[in-house]
């Protein structure tokens, strides 16, 4: 009669394993398909001004960036206020229409994301503004922070 | 003879280290990914003006807002406070017609933004911010009028979301920029 079994003893210890591979697979795949690998080089400072109203665009493939700021110079110095588009600075500003004509070409539903550094004036951007309606891109979006 | 067959490996791919090659990616993904989503105030530039003239636009349908070099607004001539942007365009777009200074209705108000080369950009940003408050507070008034839940909460493209949307329009004009 004193022959009580424990009920654990039959059961074997630990947590099975044996699906770990699939939910690492499944994160791996939601990193993968969420990474933005390349990252533009920035050659301009851009602190972004803040504002409360804003929206998020959802659709990343559509956004082409402008960045406009004072120019990094070697040893934390700034220069002038400059354009920069993908990788390189605009020297002329001619050229932008010419550019953004292009990408207007490859995605015809195209927002170009202004990313302006706070402390611009507004002049540039009117210029960058002028060069993207005769190119055609109409679509714009000045970059902000959120107002915490 | 009988030996030869007992050393064979067997036919399958060891499949115990899959998991340390996934671990192994997923942490790369991990470190490179940077999960942002743009935000910013969205905006359409008027395309560059043909030969043929603008249709005319009464005077009371239009409102104008100028942020001059020195960071000051000017709403039609007179100076304003960025406090009272958004009050004065709420006034302003939801008249319905009833003053005669003010729009005839919310489909005809235009709201036109004008600066000077040398106007600061934030200051711009956030005129243009309390401009899209404004018509986010008429948006969200007129959704709780109507269906009684908030226009965020309305789906995009929906019935209603259209129907709100198209009876606040933003109809937010960028001055043609001074020659020189």
């Amino acid at each position: 009669m004193a022959h009580f079994k424990k009920k654990q003893a039959g059961t074997k210890q630990g947590v099975p394993t044996s699906a770990m591979p699939d939910v690492v697979f499944m994160l791996l795949i939601f990193f993968m398909v969420t990474t933005v690998l390349r990252e533009v080089e920035l050659q301009v400072q851009v602190n972004y001004a803040a504002a409360e109203n804003i929206e998020k665009i959802e659709q990343k493939r559509l956004v082409s960036y402008i960045y406009i700021g004072p120019e990094r110079l070697s040893g934390n110095r700034l220069g002038e206020t400059r354009v920069q588009i993908d990788d390189a600075l605009i020297d002329d500003m001619g050229s932008i229409r010419t550019i953004m004509y292009d990408k207007l070409m490859e995605e015809p539903r195209l927002i170009v994301s202004l990313r302006v550094d706070e402390d611009s004036e507004f002049g540039i951007i009117t210029d960058v503004q002028q060069e993207l309606r005769h190119a055609g891109t109409l679509r714009i979006n000045y970059s902000t922070r959120r107002e915490i | 003879m009988l030996n030869k067959k007992r050393n064979r490996e067997s036919g399958e791919i060891d499949g115990s280290s899959l998991a340390d090659i996934a671990f192994l990616l997923l942490i790369f993904f991990l470190v490179v990914t940077t999960i942002d989503v743009d935000t910013g105030i969205g905006l359409v530039l008027p395309p560059i003006p043909d030969d043929i003239e603008p249709p005319p636009v009464r005077e009371r349908n239009l409102m104008n807002i100028l942020v001059n070099a020195q960071g000051m607004i000017l709403i039609d001539e007179e100076p304003a406070s960025i406090g009272e942007v958004r009050d004065r365009i709420k006034r302003f777009v939801d008249n319905n017609g009833v003053d005669p200074d003010l729009s005839e209705s919310p489909d005809d108000a235009i709201v036109s933004i004008k600066t000077d080369r040398r106007t600061p950009y934030n200051i711009y940003i956030d005129m243009l911010d309390e401009v899209m408050g404004a018509y986010a507070e008429l948006r969200h008034q007129a959704s709780m009028d109507r269906f009684g839940v908030p226009f965020t909460s309305l789906e995009q493209n929906s019935e209603r979301h259209t129907e709100i949307r198209d009876a606040y329009p933003k109809k937010i004009s960028i001055a043609e920029p001074d020659e020189g």
